[in-house]
């Protein structure tokens, strides 16, 4: 024990989140008092955009942070920003975001899908045909919204409709909008479509201003989406602080994974000065069990959201190479051997099973720890060879 | 070079008065080419139609991250966000981000000119949360009077006692148990509604 902990006292913690379903574990560790009863005294700060999650972590304003995985690997790298070593030795959340498109741009799709529309390379291809159609015609390209250049969202949509021959720089346009301000630019018109995080796409099926295309797990059976972050150099300083919130928070996530704790999970987050949306909204996504378009219709999966199910809490530096070869895929970052190691370095499966006494990698179903619809199974180890069985790519 | 000369500085703040204050601060130290965004949709298209050489932009402003699309180099992108400014001064960034304010240099401005920009965005912001902060206790003092004066009232009627009377016992009241005056005289308010 390096770390000057005094038995008996709590250690004061300050957290920074964006209010969204994924940081369920963190808000119930803190909610139901599992943070306490590690010791840890959690004041949670509320944010408005990555940006000032991310420069108040790097600063030193907060001490942990609910953060899009990408960033984190981002900030290590140095990509984007200023380079930050991040640790990340919990994850938050696999898969839990949406595609949500317009009811018009959803009618054109539909108009073109050959096959079952819950299957993305016909919708990807469909979507291609919607493009050209639109080229002959002259029609302004068509605008999809994501979070955040780093973000799990920009790559899902992009690994997507590329799948179906659409290039994501060329023939269609990519903003950056805050997830609050989705609804309102689909229903005004700004955007056609967007990749967002629970609650905003039942937000906008409930509106009747869009439809549920695809859960994201359609297109990626296991993708990191946040991580629970905190600086390298506070991580060497405070080892068993940081093993403490990783067992708060993984009770939390083993709280919240059990049905009958889901409406108390529910309310918890629905709190105002946490998600602030309704909690029946919010059940839908613990559930998998989405209304997906404004006529009524349900669509239920067990792959929506994992909190600490299938071994989802445990960090897998498989994901962190995956992501790290989107970023190099569209030209975010160059592609070399040490860069993929910090990459990788990021996730930190050890410090994960240290704290929670747990036995290494999880069984699943997934084989290259990936699962995604199209392209050879993902193999780390052979980037370039992956990368090149691409058509559309900026390298 | 124009940009030289005058650099274009877009303020981009949902904020109306806190931009006003911070545009006339800029102008009086001699930026001249000032333009203010409080409109957030499409707000990608109108920094390029301004074609700013210096954003400033509050943090409070979820379209922060629109602005981190800027760092990009493609096609979208005509003049690429070159740095944000805590690149080079920590305390720099500390202070703004203390201040509630964060910039961008646009590729091509020379970043050795930024920080007066920079001290100048820091003193605004803090001078125009002091200015709501001192209307907050202006407000809440305001607030606090109107209650003594009612359990004043309230005292003088029941106990038959002047007003220096009725305040003083309030003040003592207050002394002995540690507490604030207001709360004693909220105290009696209460004490006196339960009563009716």
């Amino acid at each position: 024990m390096t770390d000057n902990r005094k038995p008996g006292s709590l250690v004061p913690l300050r957290i920074g989140f964006i209010p969204l379903v994924d940081a369920a574990a963190l808000l119930v560790a803190v909610g139901k008092g599992f943070a306490r009863d590690e010791g840890l005294d959690v004041t949670l700060h509320r944010e408005v955009s990555w940006s000032n999650v991310r420069d108040k972590l790097n600063l030193g304003l907060s001490d942990a942070a609910h953060l899009l995985a990408p960033v984190a690997i981002a900030s290590s790298l140095g990509l984007g920003h200023v380079k930050v070593p991040i640790v990340a030795a919990f994850n938050l959340g696999l898969n839990g975001n949406a595609i949500t498109v317009s009811p018009a741009l959803h009618a054109a799709i539909m108009g073109e899908v050959d096959g079952d529309p819950l299957n993305p390379l016909v919708t990807a291809q469909a979507l291609s045909r919607v493009v050209a159609a639109r080229k002959k015609t002259g029609a302004e390209p068509l605008v999809f919204g994501m979070t955040f250049p780093f973000s799990t969202h920009n790559y899902q949509l992009r690994f997507w409709m590329a799948a179906g021959g659409v290039d994501p720089d060329e023939d269609v346009r990519l903003v950056v909008l805050p997830p609050p301000y989705m609804v309102e630019s689909l229903a005004s018109g700004h955007v056609d479509a967007f990749c967002v995080g629970a609650p905003w796409n039942s937000v906008a099926v409930d509106l009747g201003v869009g439809h549920i295309l695809h859960f994201v797990s359609d297109i990626l059976a296991r993708a990191a989406e946040k991580m629970l972050a905190v600086r390298q150099p506070w991580a060497d300083k405070n080892p068993t602080v940081l093993a403490s919130l990783i067992r708060a928070h993984d009770r939390a996530a083993e709280f919240i994974e059990v049905p009958d704790n889901r409406a108390e999970v529910a309310a918890i987050l629905a709190r105002p000065e946490h998600i602030g949306v309704d909690a029946e909204v919010i059940r839908r996504t613990l559930d998998g069990r989405l209304k997906v378009s404004p006529d009524g219709k349900v669509r239920e999966s067990g792959r929506y959201l994992l909190v600490g199910r299938e071994g989802a809490a445990r960090p897998d530096p498989v994901q962190a190479a995956w992501l790290y070869a989107q970023m190099v895929r569209w030209g975010q970052a160059p592609l070399s051997d040490q860069s993929l190691a910090i990459a990788r370095g990021v996730f930190r499966p050890d410090l994960y099973d240290a704290a929670t006494g747990k036995a290494g990698r999880p069984e699943t179903r997934v084989a290259d720890g990936v699962g995604a619809f199209a392209g050879p199974a993902f193999d780390p180890s052979a980037i370039t060879q992956h990368l090149d069985s691409f058509r559309i790519r900026r390298r | 070079m124009v940009a030289e000369s005058s650099p274009k500085i877009a303020i981009v703040d949902e904020n109306p008065i806190r931009a006003a204050i911070l545009e006339e601060g800029l102008r009086e130290a001699g930026f001249a080419a000032v333009e203010r965004v409080g409109e957030m949709n499409n707000l990608l298209a109108r920094i390029y139609s301004i074609d700013p050489d210096v954003i400033l932009i509050d943090l409070e402003n979820p379209s922060r991250d629109v602005l981190e699309q800027m760092f990009q180099v493609s096609r979208a992108v005509r003049r690429p966000i070159a740095m944000f400014v805590d690149q080079s001064d920590a305390a720099s960034i500390q202070a703004s981000v203390d201040a509630g304010v964060s910039a961008y240099i646009v590729d091509g401005f020379r970043k050795e000119r930024i920080k007066s920009i920079i001290d100048l965005c820091i003193s605004r912001f803090n001078a125009f949360a002091k200015l709501q902060d001192e209307l907050e206790r202006t407000k809440t003092a305001l607030e606090e009077r109107k209650v003594i004066d009612r359990a004043k009232g309230i005292l003088m009627k029941l106990k038959g006692l002047s007003e220096e009377e009725a305040y003083v016992l309030m003040r003592s009241t207050a002394m002995r148990e540690k507490k604030k005056i207001v709360e004693i005289a909220q105290s009696i308010i209460t004490a006196s509604e339960l009563l009716k």
